[in-house]
C-alpha cells in the first residue's frame, strides 16, 4: 500500500530465507497446494466450533508467515501462485497485471532504485514454476480494498475473493457485444 | 504557395506521393471506435505522427494554444500530458478540452497515480460530454519523481483495469457497480508499451494483455534502440499483435551527450545505448543538437519500414518546433497530403530531405 516506507520495502528483500525459498518457487508450489488441501478440509470443521477464533487464526497464520517469507501486505485477495511466488502488493504501484514502463536497466524498481523489481522478479520466478507458472499471463481483476486485513485463504474458500465486480465484464462477453 | 484566390490547386495534390503505409482497416477487422481524426488516419492506412504538448504552468490558455499550433501544422493527434514526471501543470482534461474547442485534436492522457476507481469513471464520462474521443490509460510516474514526493500515491487501479474500465463504460454502457449509463461513451483508447526495459521475454506478451483490456493503439516509450525494437516487433509479430492494434513508436531529439547520459540516469524508462551517446559525443562542438535530430531522422525512416509500425510519437520536451521540423525533414508529410484529412487547404509540404541512413 501507499503507506510502505523505503526502509520497509529494503526490509522486505532481507529476510533470512526468504529469498532462497521465493528462488525456488517450485517447492512452494507444493507448500500451496499441501496448504490448500489442508486448509479446505479443516476449515468448514473449525468454522463450526468458533468462526471467530478461525478467523483470527487464519489472519495470524497469513500475517506470520506469509508476512516473513513474502512480505505480505494482507490484501485478502492472494494471488502469490499466479505472480511467480512474489507479492504484488509490495510493488509501490501496487500493480496486479505485470511490470511498468519505469524498471530500470539493471532489474531494479523506478521508486526504490535498491530493490529489484517485484515483476521483474515475478517473471523469472514463474519461468521456474511447473503447474502455475503461466498463470501471470491471466487478466487480473482489480483488487477489493474493503478486503484488506482479511483472511485471503477464508475468503478463497467463502468465494468472496472471486465475486467480481457487478459490472466487470468478462473479455468474451466484450467481444460478443460488439 | 500552391493555392490560386484562396482556392486549393488540385494539381499539387496529384504531385504528392500517395503511398499505404499498411493495409486499411475494415469493418470486420475491427469496429469504428470514435471517429476520431487519429483513428480515422490509422484506419486509412496512412502513416501517423502524433506529438505531446508540454501543459503550460498557467492560467492562461493562450500559453497552451501557442505550443499546439505549431504541432498541430505536423501531426494526427497531440496528447496532453497528465501531471507528466509527477510534476503539477495544466490538468490534462483542461488542455484536452481548450485543443478540442480551438479545434486541434487531443489525446486525453490518464494515469492511476492520482485518481481513484470513482474519479477514474466520472473523469472518462466528462471527458467523453466535453468531446474528447482518444484517451491513453497510463499507470503513470512514481509520486517520488516530481518535486512533490510528500503526496499520497493512489494506485488504486493499475492501467489494464483503466483500459479494461473505458472499455466496459464504451461497449457495455455501464460503469463498474453495474449502474447504467444514460448515454455510452465513444473512446479510441490508447496505452503504452515499453519495450527497452526489462523483463524483455514478457513485454509482447503484457501487450496482448492490453490488447486484451481494450487498447486500440500504441504509443512506446523513446525507441534509441533498433536492434531491441526490432526484437520486440518480432514477438509482436509472431502473436499476430500488430493486426490487433495500430503501432506508434516514441521518437525524440536528444540535445547534447550530456542531456542523452542524465535522461538514461534520472528518466525511469528511458534506454539510450552507449552508441548512441558516442555518435552526440563525436558531434562538432556547437553540433550536438543537429546530431541528435538526425539520429531521431533516422530512428523514424527505420522504423517506418518495419511491418507493424503504424505511425510514430514524437516527444521532445518544450521544443514543439523541433517537432516539426523533424517531421518536414524526415519525409512523413510527403506520404500524403493532410488537406484532404483536415478538410483545409494548406500548403503542400516541402520535398523532403534525402538523411542518408
Amino acid at each position: 500500500m501507499s503507506e510502505l516506507t523505503r526502509p520497509q520495502m529494503a526490509e522486505a528483500q532481507r529476510k533470512p530465507g526468504s529469498e532462497w525459498l521465493k528462488n525456488h518457487p517450485r517447492i512452494l508450489e507444493v507448500v500451496y497446494d499441501g496448504s490448500k488441501t489442508i486448509l479446505k478440509l479443516m476449515y468448514p470443521l473449525m468454522n463450526r466450533i468458533s468462526p471467530s477464533f478461525t478467523k483470527k487464526f487464519m489472519i495470524w497464520n497469513e500475517e506470520v508467515v506469509k508476512g516473513y517469507v513474502f512480505n505480505c501486505q494482507m490484501c485478502g485477495q492472494c494471488i502469490l501462485h499466479s505472480t511467480g511466488m512474489t507479492c504484488p502488493m509490495n510493488c509501490p504501484k501496487n500493480l496486479r497485471n505485470g511490470p511498468c514502463g519505469g524498471v530500470r536497466a539493471n532489474g531494479n524498481c523506478e521508486v526504490i532504485p535498491d530493490m529489484p523489481c517485484v515483476w521483474v522478479q515475478a517473471w523469472e520466478r514463474s519461468r521456474d514454476m511447473g503447474a502455475y507458472g503461466d498463470d501471470i499471463l491471466l487478466f487480473q481483476p482489480p483488487v477489493n480494498r474493503a478486503l484488506k486485513d482479511s483472511s485471503a485463504w477464508i475468503n478463497m474458500f467463502e468465494g468472496i475473493d472471486e465475486k467480481p465486480l457487478v459490472g466487470w465484464v468478462s473479455v468474451a462477453e466484450l467481444e460478443g457485444s460488439l | 504557395m500552391s493555392s490560386k484566390n484562396g482556392l486549393f490547386d488540385l494539381a499539387d495534390v496529384t504531385k504528392v506521393p500517395t503511398q499505404f503505409n499498411h493495409a486499411p482497416v475494415t469493418a470486420s477487422d475491427r469496429p469504428l471506435r470514435s471517429n476520431s481524426r487519429l483513428e480515422r488516419v490509422l484506419r486509412s492506412g496512412r502513416f501517423a505522427v502524433t506529438s505531446e504538448i508540454h501543459a503550460p504552468d498557467s492560467a492562461d490558455p493562450a500559453d497552451l494554444y501557442k505550443n499546439a499550433l505549431v504541432l498541430s501544422e505536423v501531426c494526427d493527434g497531440i496528447n496532453a500530458t497528465d501531471g507528466s514526471g509527477a510534476h503539477c501543470h495544466m490538468s490534462s482534461l483542461a488542455c484536452s478540452t481548450l485543443m478540442l474547442n480551438a479545434g486541434y485534436e487531443p489525446i486525453f492522457q490518464m494515469g492511476c497515480r492520482d485518481r481513484n476507481r470513482i474519479a477514474m469513471q466520472g473523469d472518462l464520462l466528462g471527458a467523453a460530454a466535453l468531446g474528447v474521443k482518444n484517451v491513453l490509460c497510463l499507470t503513470g510516474d512514481d509520486v517520488t519523481a516530481g518535486d512533490q514526493p510528500e503526496a499520497k500515491r493512489v494506485f488504486d487501479f493499475d492501467c489494464m483495469h483503466l483500459l479494461r474500465t473505458a472499455r466496459i463504460m464504451r461497449d457495455r454502457g455501464i460503469f463498474l457497480s453495474g449502474r447504467e449509463l444514460e448515454s455510452a461513451p465513444k473512446f479510441f483508447l490508447g496505452a503504452a508499451s515499453n519495450p527497452f526495459v526489462p523483463p524483455f521475454d514478457w513485454r509482447a506478451l503484457r501487450l496482448a494483455k492490453k490488447i486484451e483490456a481494450g487498447a486500440d493503439f500504441i504509443q512506446t516509450q523513446y525507441c534509441y534502440d533498433i536492434p531491441r525494437f526490432e526484437k520486440f516487433m518480432q514477438q509482436v509479430q509472431e502473436q499476430g499483435l500488430h493486426e490487433k492494434v495500430f503501432i506508434l513508436v516514441g521518437v525524440g531529439p536528444l540535445r547534447s551527450a550530456k542531456g542523452a547520459l542524465f535522461m538514461r540516469n534520472n528518466v525511469p524508462g528511458v534506454w539510450i545505448p552507449d552508441e548512441v551517446i558516442e555518435r552526440l559525443e563525436q558531434a562538432p562542438k556547437g553540433k550536438a543538437a543537429e546530431e541528435g535530430k538526425k539520429i531521431c531522422i533516422e530512428i523514424i525512416q527505420q522504423v517506418r519500414e518495419m511491418v507493424g509500425v503504424h505511425g510514430v510519437h514524437i516527444m521532445a520536451y518544450r521544443q514543439e518546433k523541433t517537432v516539426a521540423e523533424i517531421v518536414e525533414r524526415s519525409g512523413l508529410l510527403s506520404r500524403r497530403s493532410r488537406d484532404q484529412l483536415n478538410g483545409r487547404s494548406r500548403r503542400v509540404s516541402a520535398p523532403a530531405e534525402a538523411v542518408a541512413v
